[in-house]
């Protein structure tokens, strides 16, 4: 022991801990973006920026302000929106059904697994002209596009959400003599509902997606009608407006699936 | 309600596990089973409380269990194995629920259940906010709840620190001179056995066979003062499984 009177001397031992734990930041993003649209609006009032190529974020501003006065966005929202609803909200209940069967059955799994990764993959956007002849150019081709695009991702994350719930509290389930229909209510579905809340976002992202691309074929409205025509007649600043909408539009999705995640996943540590 | 294990032996494919497994749980008695690692204790109490079937033997009930249990043969999980969406009532609840008993009837007896533990201002709370031997005590509130006519207990205290270890086994003893429950009690930990154990069934290491089977004769409520005793003891049990551990532990896993 050194003498208590005598200094310590020696070095500090160095830190290298911290790091590799990035934290939310709510000021981030919107500084990021009112810089961008500022420089953006700043390059295209000075001449840097062709309108041609890219109308100022002020004319697309005023293309929307346009759509909203003459009543027309309303319209086109309204249309978008209820395919989106009716495609997804079909798609999704197809696919907890489906993807339940294929995560408790093994009849269920060995037919609907091997389906699932030989359609998957398949773009539905190339089968819209097929749908188009099978259920008409009106709305039922567009939701079932959608519904198509929603359902596979669904079975996906659902079936692999119910192979991964912990298989200690079903046999704790098992052991408590809980019936089958309890343990699927009370144990499964809980415990899979993280990676079904996950899949959701990724089959919202995919049914918008869907939805611009359904919509450019025989739509009077729609958001993707409104781009397409935008787009034909060379209207940059509409073309934009609509873009910025999808946008939006996913913005408010995430925001949906993400408090919902708050809700039913609180007890998550 | 006595349970007998008569002639159990148990293969995966062709590899053994257990081999002429044969003992008795007397109503009112904790039977502790000790072992090397991978002798089959667990295996074993999974047929006991029939959530496995061995290859050959059965697990016989003898008499039957008393009218008010609700599952006569309750586990009691080395995990916990607690819902972490459910609050700890809703824990309980969820093993009533089932037989029917909901509403003012359920909160009877979840009040009583975690009274009985120690656990009545804890009733609302999740399980994430729960620490290791509070979760561990929900479980055996849990366990309590549908009045077990023989619990089963894997490991229960080998997740927890040492000192938390130590206050549940103390409530593990308290309970049972309180209540006389029947137990099965599996362990790795020699002194968990010989001071909660009316016996100890000592298996080999694979294929697990019964090396011995030692009574401690000495009453439950006395062995804190007999620590001589109880230390003579655990010596015993410990020569018995030296080898046998030290063989199991140099052994190449083939799973």
């Amino acid at each position: 022991m050194p003498d208590k009177n005598e200094p310590i001397t020696g070095n500090p031992v160095p830190y290298r801990g911290g790091g590799f734990a990035p934290r939310p930041n709510r000021i981030i993003a919107p500084v990021l973006f009112i810089v961008l649209i500022t420089v953006w609006e700043t390059g295209s009032r000075l001449g840097w920026i062709s309108p041609i190529v890219l109308p100022a974020p002020s004319e697309a501003f005023n293309a929307f302000k346009e759509l909203f006065v003459s009543g027309q966005l309303a319209l086109h929202l309204s249309a978008s929106l209820q395919r989106l609803v009716v495609g997804w909200i079909c798609g999704t209940i197809l696919g907890l059904v489906f993807g339940f069967a294929a995560g408790l059955f093994t009849m269920a799994r060995g037919g609907i697994v091997p389906f699932v990764a030989a359609i998957f993959p398949i773009p539905k956007i190339a089968l819209l002209p097929l749908f188009i002849i099978w259920f008409g150019i009106g709305e039922e081709s567009k939701i079932a596009t959608i519904l198509f695009g929603t359902f596979f991702p669904t079975v996906i994350a659902v079936y692999g959400g119910v192979d991964n719930v912990d298989r200690g509290l079903i046999r704790m389930g098992q052991s408590f003599n809980l019936s089958w229909w309890s343990i699927t209510r009370k144990i499964i579905l809980p415990g899979a509902l993280p990676a079904i809340l996950s899949g959701f976002r990724i089959s919202a992202s995919i049914s918008i997606i869907l939805l611009v691309a359904a919509e450019m074929i025989g739509a009077e409205y729609g958001i993707g009608a409104y781009v397409l025509l935008a787009g034909n007649l060379m209207a940059m600043d509409q073309l934009v407006a609509g873009v910025a909408m999808l946008s939006i539009l996913g913005l408010s999705v995430s925001w949906v699936i993400g408090r919902a995640e708050k809700y039913f996943l609180n007890w998550r540590v | 309600m006595d349970l007998h294990l008569s002639q159990i032996s148990h293969a995966y494919d062709d590899v053994t596990v257990l081999e002429n497994i044969d003992f008795h749980i007397e109503t009112g008695q904790i039977v502790c089973l000790i072992g090397p690692s991978g002798c089959g204790k667990s295996t074993l109490l999974r047929f006991i409380g029939g959530l496995e079937l061995p290859t050959s033997g059965a697990v016989m009930q003898i008499g039957s269990p008393p009218k008010d249990s609700l599952n006569p043969l309750t586990y009691i999980f080395q995990d916990f194995a607690l819902l972490p969406w459910r609050s700890v009532r809703g824990n309980i609840s969820l093993v009533l629920e089932d037989h029917g008993i909901k509403g003012t009837a359920a909160k009877a007896i979840i009040d009583d259940v975690l009274l009985r533990t120690k656990l009545q201002d804890f009733g609302d709370a999740l399980p994430k906010q729960l620490s290791g031997g509070m979760k561990q005590r929900v479980a055996i509130a849990r366990a309590l709840a549908v009045k077990p006519a023989c619990l089963l207990m894997d490991e229960p205290l080998s997740a927890l620190d040492s000192q938390t270890r130590e206050l549940l086994m103390d409530d593990l003893i308290d309970l049972w001179l309180k209540e006389r429950y029947t137990a099965c009690y599996v362990t790795h930990n020699l002194n968990e056995a010989v001071r909660l154990g009316h016996k100890v069934v000592v298996l080999s290491r694979r294929p697990g066979k019964i090396r011995e089977i030692v009574s401690i004769d000495i009453p439950l409520e006395e062995r804190k003062n007999n620590p001589a005793k109880l230390q003579e003891y655990q010596d015993y049990l410990w020569n018995l499984m030296r080898d046998e551990a030290r063989a199991a532990d140099q052994e190449l896993n083939h799973a």
